[in-house]
C-alpha cells in the first residue's frame, strides 16, 4: 500500500529563509505584472537566476565543497513557494536546481560533479531533460535516439522533442539508448550530459498557443562525445531516469502553478468588492484544496529528507495538485462571469487567459494524469 | 492504524460494532455496544487527569476518530468524547450515555426549542444544543424531547423538539472559542476520513478476486484509473482530517476545523460513487458491506454543514483578511503542525 503523509513541521530555521526571499523578491519583482508572474517556471531569465546565486539560493542542497548550502529539503521547499507565489521567472535554472543537480551529486563521478554543480550553483550552467522524442511520449522506453561506442566515446544519432528549454540551456541530460533495440525496453538505456553547442546538434524552438517558445525539438546529426558523457552506469537508465521523476513530482511547483491567478483575482475581488457567497465560497474551496496540498507535499518532503524515494506518493500529490490547478481557472472565470457588471481589471482577464489556455500542459509535464493514475494503481498492489 | 492509541480503538471497534452490528443499530438495538465503547475509557480521553480522564490533546484522538470512522460507527462515539471535554470546561458533571451534537436550534413559538437533522440523534441519550440567544448551550435529555425522524433509510439522525419547561429547567453553559459546530466539523472530518479509507480498502479487495473477461476488474486500466482517483481522496481527506485535529488542548481550531470538514464532505460523494462503480450492482444490495459504510458517509457528509458551508466560512474570513495574500493565508491559518 501506500505510505501515510504524516503532518511534518518545517523547522525554524529554514521557515526564517522566507523573510530574506521576500525581501529580495519586492525589490526584483517590482512592477511586473500578474499575467508575466503567471509564466513563472516557464519564465527564463538569466539574470534573475544569476542574481539568486549571489544569494546562495542556487544548489542550496547541494554540499559545499561543490557550491551548494548543504541545507536540507525543507529549505528548499521555502525557497521554491516564495518564488513560485511570487511568479518569479525561474525556468532558466529551475530544472538544474531541481534534478539535474541532485541526479550528478547522486550518479556522477568526481570529475562530473567538481566540473557541473559549481557551475550550476552560479547559475552559469542550464540544463533541459531530454525524454520524449516524436514518437514516444508515454510510453518512454520506446525511444530510438542511439548513443554507439565510437574511439572510447560515443557516437549520437536521433532526436528530442518537447524539451522544455533546450534552445536556452547550456546542457541536456537525455535519456538515450547504447545498446539493443526498442524492444529491448527498460534494458540497454542510460543517460548522457551532451553539451548543446557540440557540432551536430541543431535547436529549433516550437512557438506555443500563448505566443511563448518554451519547448523546442533537438536534432542530434553524428554529434561526437567524449566518454565522460556517460552519468551514471551505461544501462540504468530507466532507473536513474525514474528516481530523478521522483524529484520532479514531489515539489511544490505541482499546486502553485496558477497562484498568481489566485492572487490577482482574490487582490480583485477585495477592491471591487467582490464578495458575494458564491464567490467567497469559491475561494473558501481554492484554499482548502491548498491547505490539504500544501500539507501533503510538506510530508513528502519529510520523507526525501529521511532519505526515502516516496514514488507512489508524489504521483498522488503531482495528479491531485494539477487536478487543482487545471480547475481554478475554470472557478475563477465562474465568479466574474456571474458579475459582468463588476468589470474585472485587463491585467486580471489577461492573467486568467493565459493560464486558462497553457493549464492543459499541467497534467502532461512530468507524467501525463493516466501515467500517474498507474503508478498509483502499481502502490494500490493492482498492478 | 497508525499509533498504540488507534490499534486499541481498532480493536474496540472491531469487536463492538461489526457489520451485523451496525445494521441492527440503525434498528436501535445497540446497547451493548454502547456500553462497551462506555467501558473502555475512551470518551474521557480529553478530560484532564484529576477529573478522571486520560489527559490527552486533540492531535492524539484522531486516530480514534479515524477508527470509528472505518468501522461505520453511527452511534455519536467522537461527537461524546468532544461534548464531555466541553462540558467539563463548562463546569458541567459528565454523565454517561451517548452524547449527540445540535450546533443550531431555533425557538418555537411555545418557548421550547427544536434542533433539526441532529446527527445521530438517535442513537443518543443526550443532545448538547447550541442556543446562544438563550444565554448558552443545554444539555437536554433526548427522552423529553418530541422525536421525527430526519434521514434517509437506516439513518439515526432526527428533528428534536423541547417544551418550554425543559429549556427553563436546564442550566445554560458556555466556552468561550470553542462552538459546538466546530467541535461537530472536526468529528465528522475524522469519520469520513476513516470512513474513505474502509471504502478504498473493500473496493481494492473486490476488484482484487472479482473476475471478468478472464481477469480479476483490478487488471483493467479503466478501473485501475478509478481506483486511483479514489486512492487520492482518502489521502487528501486523511490530511486534511489530520489538520482539523492539530491542538494542544482538547479544543479545535475554528478554521481547521472548517477545512477538515469541508475537504472531507467535498470527497464524500465522488469517492462513494466510485467504490459502487467498481462494486458493480452487489455494492447496493443489502447483503454487501460496503452500503453500510457509502450510507454512514453520505450522511455525515451532510451533518453540521456540507463543504459549500465550511468553505464560505472560510472565504469570507480570508476576503476580510486584506494584508494576508492566499499564501499567507493557507501557511498561517490552515496549517499546523508540532514541530
Amino acid at each position: 500500500m501506500i505510505d501515510t503523509l504524516e503532518l511534518t513541521a518545517i523547522p525554524a530555521a529554514d521557515e526564517a529563509l522566507r523573510n530574506d526571499i521576500r525581501e529580495f523578491l519586492a525589490s526584483a519583482m517590482e512592477g511586473v505584472a500578474a499575467d508575466q508572474r503567471a509564466r513563472s517556471w516557464m519564465g527564463f531569465d538569466a539574470g534573475f537566476s544569476r542574481a539568486l546565486a549571489a544569494r546562495g539560493w542556487l544548489g542550496m542542497t547541494l554540499p559545499r565543497e561543490y557550491g551548494g548550502a548543504d541545507r536540507g529539503h525543507f529549505a528548499r521547499f521555502v525557497l521554491s513557494e516564495e518564488l513560485l507565489c511570487a511568479g518569479a521567472p525561474v525556468s532558466a535554472h529551475w530544472i538544474a536546481d531541481r534534478q539535474s543537480a541532485p541526479l550528478i551529486l547522486k550518479y556522477g563521478t568526481e570529475a562530473q560533479r567538481q566540473f557541473y554543480l559549481p557551475r550550476i550553483c552560479r547559475a552559469e550552467a542550464f540544463f533541459c531533460i531530454g525524454m520524449s522524442e516524436p514518437n514516444s511520449g508515454s510510453d518512454l522506453a520506446s525511444i530510438r535516439t542511439r548513443a554507439e561506442p565510437r574511439d572510447g566515446g560515443w557516437l549520437l544519432n536521433g532526436s528530442k522533442i518537447w524539451t522544455t528549454n533546450a534552445h536556452r540551456s547550456h546542457y541536456m541530460i537525455a535519456l538515450v539508448r547504447t545498446s539493443g533495440t526498442a524492444a529491448d525496453r527498460h534494458q540497454g538505456l542510460s543517460q548522457m550530459i551532451i553539451d548543446l553547442t557540440l557540432p551536430g546538434v541543431t535547436v529549433r524552438p516550437i512557438e506555443d498557443l500563448a505566443g511563448d517558445a518554451h519547448f523546442s525539438e533537438v536534432f542530434f546529426d553524428n554529434v561526437a562525445l567524449d566518454a565522460q558523457a556517460l552519468i551514471g552506469t551505461e544501462g540504468d537508465g530507466w532507473q536513474q531516469v525514474n528516481a530523478e521523476l521522483a524529484f520532479e513530482r514531489s515539489g511544490p511547483e505541482r499546486i502553485y502553478s496558477s497562484m498568481a491567478l489566485v492572487e490577482c483575482w482574490l487582490a480583485h475581488c477585495r477592491a471591487a468588492g467582490l464578495d458575494d457567497a458564491a464567490t467567497a465560497a469559491t475561494l473558501g474551496d481554492i484554499l482548502t484544496q491548498l491547505a490539504t496540498l500544501r500539507a501533503m507535499s510538506l510530508a513528502v518532503a519529510g520523507q526525501l529528507a529521511r532519505g526515502r524515494s516516496p514514488a507512489t506518493e508524489a504521483a498522488l500529490v503531482k495528479d491531485l495538485g494539477t487536478e487543482l490547478e487545471q480547475r481554478i481557472p475554470d472557478l475563477i472565470a465562474q465568479t466574474l462571469d456571474r458579475r459582468p457588471d463588476i468589470p474585472a481589471t485587463p491585467e486580471l482577464l489577461r492573467t486568467l487567459a493565459y493560464v486558462e489556455q497553457v493549464s492543459p500542459t499541467y497534467s502532461l509535464r512530468g507524467g501525463t494524469r493516466e501515467i500517474l493514475r498507474g503508478i498509483i494503481a502499481r502502490g494500490l498492489g493492482l498492478r | 492504524m497508525d499509533s498504540l492509541f488507534g490499534d486499541s480503538a481498532h480493536r474496540l471497534f472491531a469487536q463492538a460494532y461489526p457489520a451485523d452490528v451496525l445494521r441492527a443499530a440503525e434498528r436501535g438495538q445497540a446497547d451493548a455496544a454502547w456500553q462497551a465503547v462506555e467501558d473502555s475509557g475512551f470518551l474521557d480521553a480529553l478530560l484532564p487527569e484529576d477529573a478522571g480522564g486520560a489527559g490527552l490533546c486533540l492531535a492524539d484522538v484522531a486516530p480514534l476518530a479515524q477508527a470509528a470512522g472505518w468501522h461505520g460507527v453511527g452511534a455519536p462515539v467522537i461527537q461524546t468524547m468532544l461534548a464531555r471535554a466541553w462540558l467539563q470546561a463548562a463546569g458541567h458533571a459528565p454523565r454517561p450515555g451517548p452524547i449527540a451534537l445540535a450546533p443550531w436550534s431555533a425557538r418555537t413559538d411555545a418557548g421550547g426549542i427544536e434542533a433539526r437533522s441532529v446527527g445521530a440523534a438517535r442513537a443518543a441519550q443526550w443532545i448538547l444544543v447550541a442556543a446562544p440567544d438563550t444565554g448558552g448551550a443545554r444539555l437536554l435529555a433526548r427522552a423529553d424531547a418530541r422525536e421525527t425522524a430526519s434521514g434517509g433509510y437506516g439513518s439515526l439522525d432526527a428533528d428534536l423538539c423541547w417544551p418550554a419547561a425543559a429549556l427553563a429547567a436546564a442550566t445554560p453553559l458556555n466556552v468561550p472559542g470553542a462552538a459546538l459546530a466546530d467541535l461537530a466539523a472536526t468529528a465528522y472530518a475524522g469519520l469520513i476520513a476513516g470512513g474513505l479509507e474502509r471504502i478504498l480498502q473493500l473496493t481494492v479487495e473486490y476488484a482484487s478476486q472479482r473476475t471478468q473477461f478472464g481477469k480479476p476488474i483490478g487488471r483493467f486500466q479503466a478501473v485501475q484509473q478509478q481506483l486511483s482517483v479514489l486512492a487520492e481522496h482518502v489521502w487528501a481527506v486523511r490530511a486534511a482530517a489530520q489538520l482539523a485535529f492539530q491542538g494542544r488542548g482538547w479544543m479545535p481550531q475554528p478554521l481547521l476545523a472548517a477545512q477538515g470538514k469541508a475537504r472531507a464532505s467535498g470527497a464524500v460523494a465522488r469517492a462513494a460513487d466510485i467504490a459502487h462503480a467498481v462494486h458493480g450492482a452487489i455494492g447496493i444490495t443489502a447483503e454487501c458491506d460496503l452500503q453500510c459504510y457509502t450510507r454512514r458517509l453520505r450522511e455525515w457528509r451532510h451533518a453540521a454543514g456540507g463543504e459549500q458551508y465550511w468553505n464560505l466560512r472560510i472565504g469570507s474570513h480570508a476576503l476580510a483578511a486584506r494584508d494576508l495574500s492566499a499564501l499567507d493565508y493557507v501557511r498561517t491559518h490552515l496549517y499546523a503542525a508540532a514541530e
